[in-house]
């Protein structure tokens, strides 16, 4: 090499380094304002109001149908049957970070895949996970990224050669307690909750220092003694709210203006016999409203009061801004497993509306606070319920468009279960929930390949739309099977999903007619999600084991 | 020959006993150490714990039929204990918290998992059959070789046989016998569909998505179709088998049911 260009060389590398320096840090400024970058993925959702929304438009309906594979990125291992490769991918300024399951983070060429560093946590044997050693990905801020591990550590990472900066084992895995969500960024704190409803844990929502691990607040999703909500816990022996779980599966959302950090909640525990726990058992199976500098309850409402069903309220809240009734309003819109979508105020809590977005027989609708009229239980020769144990829709996203003002929910449609009632005795480490519900679709683990041989009245997979303001339908792609995937929706009017058939497709977000799809060979088990890098848009999603990503054919 | 002579006598037993489950498990429990209330127990274990991930009937995990006693890793009793107790590191099989008795008893429900589960005893059961004189009539009069194939001999149209001995329990194996449409399992169910060009395929479904299906036709092709080239596609709801019921005395059904569960499959 001669000096000429040698110090070319350098310039250049000097410039790169310049434009990498200007955009290095990851403030909370940037997360707050994601929508102006959206050239990245800077949370789990995409923007902290739980939208899973690209502003990104260089696909369009009228090209869509010219994407082509532009990377792969193989796991490597075969994938376990509960080892589903769940994670949202991150971008931050070219750079991609994602995790394998269980619990290794990556950090990739996110324009060729290739990889500049892996991490591999080291996980403790005693881990265990009722459905599932899966993670949905990453949290960053400034230059660290933040995973919680299956085996209940909360570990901060530098995002740039991939080493451990602290490493905080926060619960006991040995009883039951695990991480499976990617952390929420707000301000200085990285807020987490466990998974684990299955194991009798008593749940909670905690913040962090990001710069030290240091506890900063909790919220215990169940109320001990002294705390407002301990009423709803009426048994006899005053005992039940210690195993009354109440997990957080999925990341929350934050409203800036209200200061306020929303999260859904889990099942109480056991799951499919409520003797032991009279009463409510707040604030399980609820959405929560906490104030994101002291973790101080603003309000909650309780999607299914004393749920003998697995109805977990383990979605991210979606909040949007528009007029109710005339009025300009602070909404969340919520599509819940129990098979209603919900319309609350989230400055309140109030209940504005409940409709079901499929067939629902547990309950007959709402009283005038909210409060669902229910109208079944489990009964020792069992019982049977729509929607089915594996619920309506999961954990998988929904997504909000601020363009056609659509709410977009993957459903599993008329699917059922038949619940039984047992007596469950609860016991350390042990799962703590009664019999297995029987269902019309298995829960999580079909086999590896997506065979699919069912009758059509088992139900089926969808992607329904909504109209918030009116309640409408607007459209519904289905499916011959159902559908583990997150939905992504862009500026440009599409609608990306795929499901358990093992596609990915893209709809028409105003019609759902499909316009693109691809054979990904392995069931979606994870939101889609997109970025830019050199003004070139991609699309991002995994699929069995390996990492897809999509472009326009250049 | 000896084998299934041995196996005949051993469900003739075990159906004398079989009503109710204490009973039944008592029988089963002889050949394996178990007590009744220790199946009976592995059985509520079972349903709260592993069902979650492995189905009730213990196939749900690629490779793994509980069942059939078909595991990934270990065979002994000794092994499972310790598989359930400690899990599987690095897979998705979780340590948990049971006693040493509490593991075995779950190992006790799996070693009878098929008997318990199908109720075997709690039908009405009539004894089995003669297999050599069921062969017979398997390949004779019932004219089963017709559409089905035994170790690797006759049509795919129907149910490979082979190991029907293995995966079908008695009660289901009768009523296949009697009422061939009430009892097909799902990958046995009869499809059709007739193409935008008006060809119209018949055989059995072997998947199908939103966008395709897949089809062992009546030529024992496997096909895959476009759904948009399809004018209109389902499931015939009745069994192209034929019911016994007037064609078979009973006795002769009794030895179709000795030769089917001789069948066990090419390594049993």
């Amino acid at each position: 090499m001669t000096n000429g260009l040698r110090s070319t060389a350098w310039a250049l590398v000097f410039v790169v380094a310049a434009g990498a320096l200007a955009n290095a840090q990851v403030s909370f400024e940037r997360i707050l304002r994601a929508d102006q970058e959206p050239q990245n993925w800077l949370t789990y959702s995409g923007n902290l109001s739980g939208w899973r929304y690209s502003p990104l438009t260089q696909i369009t309906p009228a090209n869509v149908r010219n994407l082509e594979l532009q990377w792969v990125f193989q796991t490597r291992a075969p994938a376990e049957a509960n080892e589903k490769f769940e994670a949202t991918p991150l971008v931050v300024d070219g750079v991609m970070y994602t995790v394998l399951p269980p619990n290794h983070l990556v950090a990739l060429d996110a324009a060729t895949g290739r990889m500049f560093w892996i991490y591999s946590a080291a996980i403790s044997p005693l881990a265990r996970v009722c459905c599932g050693r899966v993670n949905r990905g990453v949290a960053i801020l400034g230059d660290t990224l933040f995973m919680a591990t299956i085996d209940g550590h909360l570990i901060a990472i530098d995002a740039k050669n991939g080493r451990p900066i602290w490493d905080k084992a926060l619960v006991d895995p040995a009883l039951g307690y695990s991480f499976t969500l990617s952390p929420l960024i707000v301000k200085d704190k990285v807020i987490v909750g466990p998974s684990g409803g299955e194991y009798g844990i008593r749940g909670f929502v905690a913040a962090f220092d990001a710069r030290t691990g240091a506890e900063v607040w909790r919220f215990n999703t169940i109320p001990g003694p002294g705390e407002p909500g301990h009423d709803t816990w009426t048994d006899a022996g005053k005992t039940a709210w210690k195993t009354g779980g109440g997990p957080a599966w999925v990341t929350g959302s934050y409203d800036p203006q209200l200061n306020l950090t929303y999260w859904g909640t889990g099942n109480p525990g056991p799951d499919w016999n409520g003797d032991p726990r009279p009463g409510d058992n707040l604030y399980t199976d609820s959405v929560i409203a906490l104030d994101a500098d002291t973790g101080r309850l603003k309000w909650h409402y309780q999607f299914t009061p004393h749920d003998e069903f697995d109805y977990d309220a383990t979605q991210v809240p979606v909040l949007v801004d528009m007029p109710w009734q005339g009025q300009p309003r602070k909404l969340m819109l919520w599509a819940n497993r129990n098979g209603f979508w919900y319309v609350l105020d989230r400055t309140t809590g109030q209940f504005l509306q409940g409709k079901p977005y499929t067939k629902v027989t547990w309950a007959t609708g709402f009283d005038e606070h909210g409060r669902p009229k229910r109208a079944l239980a489990p009964t020792q020769e069992g019982t049977l319920v729509y929607p089915n144990n594996q619920g309506a829709t999961n954990w998988y996203s929904p997504s909000y468009s601020p363009r056609t003002g659509l709410f977009y929910i993957p459903s599993w449609m008329d699917t059922f279960s038949r619940y039984f009632k047992v007596p469950v005795e609860y016991k350390e480490g042990s799962q703590f929930v009664g019999r297995f519900p029987t269902m019309s679709f298995p829960a999580l683990r079909p086999p590896a390949g997506a065979i699919n041989q069912r009758l059509p009245e088992d139900g089926y997979g969808a992607i329904q739309a909504f109209d918030p303001r009116t309640g409408e339908r607007k459209w519904e792609f289905k499916m011959v099977d159902v559908t583990d995937s997150g939905v992504l929706s862009t500026a440009s009017d599409l609608v990306f999903a795929g499901g358990r058939e093992g596609y990915f497709f893209a709809l028409d977000a105003r019609t759902g007619e499909p316009l693109w799809r691809a054979s990904v060979g392995g069931q979606v088990s994870a939101g889609p999600m997109s970025y830019a890098i050199d003004g070139r848009q991609y699309v991002a999603i995994a699929a069995g084991s390996v990492l897809f990503v999509y472009a326009l054919r250049q | 020959m000896r084998r299934v002579a041995v196996l005949v006598v051993g469900l003739a037993a075990a159906a004398g006993t079989l009503l109710p489950l204490n009973d039944r498990g008592q029988a089963i429990a002889q050949d394996h150490g178990y007590t009744p209330a220790d199946i009976e127990n592995g059985a509520r274990l079972y349903q709260s714990t592993c069902a979650g991930c492995h189905g009730p009937a213990g196939d749900e995990i690629p490779g793994v039929e509980l069942a059939r006693g078909q595991f990934r890793r270990g065979t002994s009793d000794t092994d499972l204990i310790t598989i359930i107790k400690t899990g599987i590191p690095g897979t998705a099989m979780p340590p948990h918290s049971f006693s040493d008795q509490e593991a075995a008893q779950v190992v006790g429900y799996l070693r009878n998992m098929t008997m318990v589960r199908t109720g075997i005893g709690t039908a009405v059961l009539r004894g089995v059959g003669d297999p050599a004189r069921g062969q017979t009539i398997f390949e004779g009069k019932g004219r089963c070789t017709t559409c089905h194939r035994v170790y690797g001999r006759g049509p795919r149209l129907a149910p490979d046989l082979t190991e029907v001995g293995l995966t079908r329990p008695l009660p289901e194996l009768r009523d296949a016998l009697l009422d061939p449409s009430a009892t097909m399992r799902p990958g046995n169910r009869p499809f059709r569909l007739v193409t935008t060009d008006g060809r119209t395929v018949t055989g059995r479904l072997l998947n199908q998505d939103s966008f395709s299906i897949q089809i062992l036709d009546s030529d024992e092709r496997l096909v895959s179709v476009q759904k948009r080239n399809v004018r209109e596609h389902g499931f015939i709801s009745t069994s192209p088998m034929p019911s016994y019921r007037d064609t078979l005395t009973i006795q002769e059904v009794d030895d179709v049911i000795g030769y089917l569960v001789s069948l066990k499959g090419f390594n049993p």
